[in-house]
Formats: structure tokens, sequence, C-alpha cells
């Protein structure tokens, strides 16, 4: 009896937290919903009182949302690909091959994870500035084509890989390249989806990088186009909150399609302390 | 006969096998060599990059930070480290410098233990916590500027919903951005928000890695829930805290994009951090030298903070 009392008190303490935490998601998504007068009204409507889906047609009208969401697939997908290439190479390279200078080069790459993004975007802006690259996809491409997160999550992949596969395949003549790209590749599947929601979600979420050298509303992202949402009309509450709904929706998919990746990606760091 | 056919044949075979060995050596170094050259293939595309667009720029910050520029970015005169002089005298940066670190302090260690909270609560296996785990990680997926941009709304002083709330049960409504006391308060509580997902899925992991069996002879014994997470899961998890806490405080460091959206560094730079100031100066002010300098201040204090992280208190946080 006391045990049921005790998980029913959980489960309503639990149920508010959640109420609490997902509050501002279902407000986007309710606001998005309603009339621009049911929007606007005072004392504000907790839920919308019918779906009112002309929003998610206005907003195209309003900012070129399109072309951000467009522009930032495109930006998100290459690099997220680019990433799974550079990535995988140097992490086999630092996992199965046996080269000058290795624990140098490691510690170099370790050493670009633990070094703030932040400290070098002076310099790197007036690279892509010099390569005329501002306001253009390779400027906001190129540089985030590496990753020395997404290297250090794929070797450490590598290195549980089986050493008598490695053995065994060496044995009967295949070289690395093909041991790489015909055994290595397909077995590390979990850890290669768990990089690609990473770089994905990584790109799509990028806010000040975008901001300093997009200018053109044919080139801004979605995180801009969505921040410039709110000083462009600040009646049309309904239409902002449309916009929103539709720039988060990529990434609550990801959430619900990527979740065990996701957290995979997260605790590589925290369990090797 | 035996004796004689090894006598003879000993020297020949001696050569053979060094012929032998001398050709596989030449064979190893060779593979040796291609497998270096191959290794080195294999690293080009990261390195190619690393250099262009880390290793390259770390120095030109320093070389940034030492000289004048002009607005358009060109060097217009070597000046010491007068930037960095001027930096620490400025108010306005030691200024910046204690907001960033109250940041930090209203949102870590607030963020840290509302997160485990929620992990203990929801790490058992009763039907549809499950459900719970997910609402609790979700805020992992939303990115800076739109949960900024949602915020922002919410906060709105007369049609949002926060006042709305407050006026529900009688309170007076606040101006939760305008307010130079209460600005960093409200960039913190929104930060606390947007950082949920992650604390949580990083420690109800770790909650998850511990052994049942320490949990349950624990409770054999006769010690409550509540010991049992004080006595035998805090210590356990407590790399995992103390991972947490360095990678928080570093992206703490970090913040920009609610700063930008919320508050734009005020009111009175009150919200005015670290990293919003790199920005300012160097893409607002255009002046790229003293930006440097600000960006190195950062480098520095980032570079401690990770070797805290590795040396220090390695020592103190129980390893099972």
């Amino acid at each position: 009896m006391r045990r049921r009392l005790f998980a029913a008190v959980l489960y309503v303490v639990l149920a508010l937290c959640a109420l609490a935490v997902l509050y501002p998601i279902l407000y986007t998504f309710s606001t998005s919903l309603m009339t621009p007068g049911e929007a606007s009204e005072y004392p504000p409507h907790v839920v919308p009182h019918h779906l009112y889906l002309r929003n998610f047609v206005d907003v195209f009208h309003l900012v070129p949302i399109g072309a951000f969401i467009g522009n930032t697939f495109l930006v998100s997908i290459v690099v997220m690909l680019g990433q799974l290439v550079t990535s995988s190479l140097a992490a086999y390279a630092f996992a199965r091959m046996n080269f000058m200078g290795k624990n140098l080069l490691f510690a170099l790459f370790m050493a670009t994870m633990m070094i703030p993004w932040e400290v070098t975007m002076i310099p790197n802006y007036l690279t892509v500035r010099g390569w005329g690259w501002l306001d253009s996809y390779p400027g906001l491409i190129v540089p985030f084509l590496a990753a020395s997160f997404g290297t250090f999550l794929l070797r450490q992949f590598f290195l549980q890989l089986s050493a008598e596969l490695f053995e065994a395949a060496r044995m009967d003549g295949c070289g690395h390249v093909r041991f790489f790209l015909s055994h290595v590749l397909p077995l590390s599947r979990p850890a290669l989806g768990t990089l690609a929601v990473y770089s994905f979600l990584q790109m799509w979420n990028a806010y000040l990088w975008p901001l300093l050298i997009t200018n053109t509303d044919k080139m801004r992202t979605v995180q801009i186009g969505i921040a410039m949402l709110q000083h462009q009309e600040t009646t049309a509450w309904n239409l902002v909150f449309a916009g929103i709904a539709l720039v988060l929706l990529p990434s609550l998919l990801m959430l619900a399609l990527g979740l065990k990746q996701l957290v995979r990606g997260m605790t590589v760091g925290a369990l090797k302390g | 006969m035996n004796g004689l056919d090894e006598r003879l044949s000993l020297p020949r075979n001696r050569i053979r096998t060094r012929e032998k060995a001398r050709r596989r050596e030449r064979t190893l170094s060779g593979l040796k060599r291609r497998e270096n050259a191959l290794a080195y293939a294999f690293l080009g595309p990261s390195l190619l990059l690393f250099a262009i667009f880390f290793f390259y720029p770390m120095g030109k910050s320093v070389y940034l930070s030492l000289h004048a520029t002009d607005p358009t970015g060109r060097v217009a005169g070597f000046v010491g480290l007068d930037n960095f002089r001027y930096l620490f005298q400025s108010d306005q940066f030691v200024q910046g410098l204690k907001v960033t670190v109250s940041f930090a302090l209203l949102t870590v260690p607030t963020g840290i233990v509302l997160a485990l909270v929620l992990a203990a609560l929801t790490s058992g296996r009763q039907r549809g916590l499950s459900l719970f785990q997910f609402a609790f990680s979700l805020p992992v997926v939303l990115s800076v500027g739109s949960s900024s941009v949602i915020w922002m709304f919410l906060y709105h002083p007369s049609l949002g919903m926060l006042n709305y709330f407050r006026s529900l049960i009688h309170l007076d409504p606040i101006s939760w951005l305008v307010d130079p006391k209460r600005a960093l308060l409200s960039v913190s509580l929104m930060t606390v928000w947007m950082n949920l997902g992650f604390n949580y899925i990083v420690l109800s992991s770790g909650l998850r890695g511990i052994p049942d069996e320490l949990r349950e002879s624990a409770a054999i014994d006769g010690a409550g829930p509540l010991r049992v997470f004080a006595r035998i899961l805090l210590p356990l998890l407590s790399p995992t805290l103390f991972f947490l806490a360095i990678v928080s405080v570093i992206s703490s460091f970090q913040s920009f994009g609610q700063i930008h959206i919320l508050t734009l560094g005020g009111p009175m730079d009150r919200t005015n951090v670290l990293v919003y100031s790199i920005y300012q100066e160097a893409f607002v002010n255009f002046r790229f030298g003293s930006g440097s300098a600000r960006a190195l201040v950062l480098f520095v204090i980032i570079v401690l903070l990770t070797l805290v992280q590795f040396k220090w208190v390695e020592k103190k946080v129980h390893y099972q």
C-alpha cells in the first residue's frame, strides 16, 4: 500500500516536471496553430481553440524560410558526409596503423577538441573573407569538414573491433584499404550513425558562424532566420511560432530516431573520464 | 654421416637464412614505408583542414593580439602587450569576466542538481518511466537559436506567458530581460532549461552504469533509498559528475547565442559575457587585435579548466 502511494506520488511529481520541461515546446506548437486574432488576445489562450494550419503556408510569405531550410539542409548534409569520411579515415589510421609521429599527431588532434572554436573565429573569418567565401556555401561548409570529436569517437569504436579479425584479414593478404572499406566501415555502422546524428545537429543548430559570414537572405541558415523572425513583425506571433515549429521538426525527428546514437556519443567522453 | 652432412650444409644454410633475412628486412622496411605513406594519406584531409582552420588561426590570434588593426582587418602596427594591458585596465572587460563567472555559477550547479534529481527519480525499472526519460532528454536537440526565440516570447513583458502565469497567482509582471538586476537570471533560467537534456542524458547513463547488486545489497542491509543514493550512488557517480561539471563550465564560458538574441549584452552590460564581448569587439567595432586578445584570455581559461580536469581532481574523484 505504502509502495503504491509512493509510486503514485513519484508519477505525479515526474509528470509536473515533464510538463514544465516540455512547456516551451508545447507552447510553440500550440501558438503555431492559432489564428492571428487568437494569438494576440489577452488573456492568452493556453491551448488553441481550433487548428489553423494556414500559418504554415503564410510564414513562407513572411520570410524566405524555404530558402533557410534548404540552405541549412544542404550545409548539414554535406558537413555530415564530409565528417564521416575525414573522421573515419583518420580514426582508422590512429586505431590500426603504425606510423612515425603517431602519438604526437594524436595529441594534436585531441588538443583541437579541447580548444573552443570561438578562440579561432576571428582569423577564420579573415581567412574565409580573404578567399571571397563570405556569404557562400563553401564558407559555411569547409571549415567544419574535419572533426576531432568524430575522429576520437570512431577511433574508440575501431579499437573495440576484434583484433583477430584484423589478423585474419591480414593473413589472407587483405590490405589496409580493403580491410577498412569492406570490414571496418560495415561493422562500425552504429558509431558512424552516432557521428552522423551529431554532425547534422551541430550544423543545423549552428548560430555564431553563420551569423558572422552570411549577410543576405539567400544564404541565411535556419537559426539566423528564426532569430530574424522576432524583429520582422512582432504582432504575428502565430506566424513566428509556425516558423519555429518548422525549424524544430527535423531536430525532434532526429531525437525520436536517434536518441540511442546521441546517448552513445555523449557518454564516450563521460565513461572514459 | 649425419655430422658430416650437418657440417657441410651448415654454412650454406647460414648463407641462405642470412639472405632470406636481408630480403625480409628489405620488404619489411618497404612495408613500413608504405604503411607510413598510407597512414598519412588517411590522415591527410583532416590534417590539412586542422592546419588551415585551427593551427594557423591559433598562431594568427597570438599575432593579431600583439598588433593594432584597421577596420578592414589589416595590421596597422605592432603594439606589444598593449591590447592585454588595456583589457585588464578596462572596467568593462573586468566586469565582463565577472558576468561570465556569475553566469557559470548560476547555470552549472543548478543545471547539474536538477538533472541529477530527475535522473535519480527516473532510474528505476517501473513502467512508464521511459516516457519521462524521453521528455527530459528532449531539450538536447534544441538549438540555442530557436530556444532563445521561444523564451524571448515567453519573457515578453505584456503578452508573455510567464507574466501571465504570475498574474494568475496575483504577482506583478516582471521585466525579465530589461531589469538590470534580473536580466542575467532570466538568461540563466533559459540556459538551464536548454542544457537540461544533455545533463540528464549524461547523468542517467552514468547511473545506469552502476551495477544493480550494489544498490540491492545496500537495500538488504537496511539502507533507505536516500541513504543508498548519498552513500553509494553519488560516490560512484562522481567521475561522471566531474566530467559533466567541467564540460558544463567550459560550454557556459562559450555562451553566445542566447545573449545575442535575448539581451544583446545589456542592460548596462549586465549580460555581456566573454564570447559576446569578443564578437562585439571584432565584428561590431572591427577591432580585430583587441578582439583576439580577448579570445586568447578565453583560450587560457579553457585550457586551465581542462588541465584541472586531467590532473587535479583525477586523484580526488572516486573511481570504481
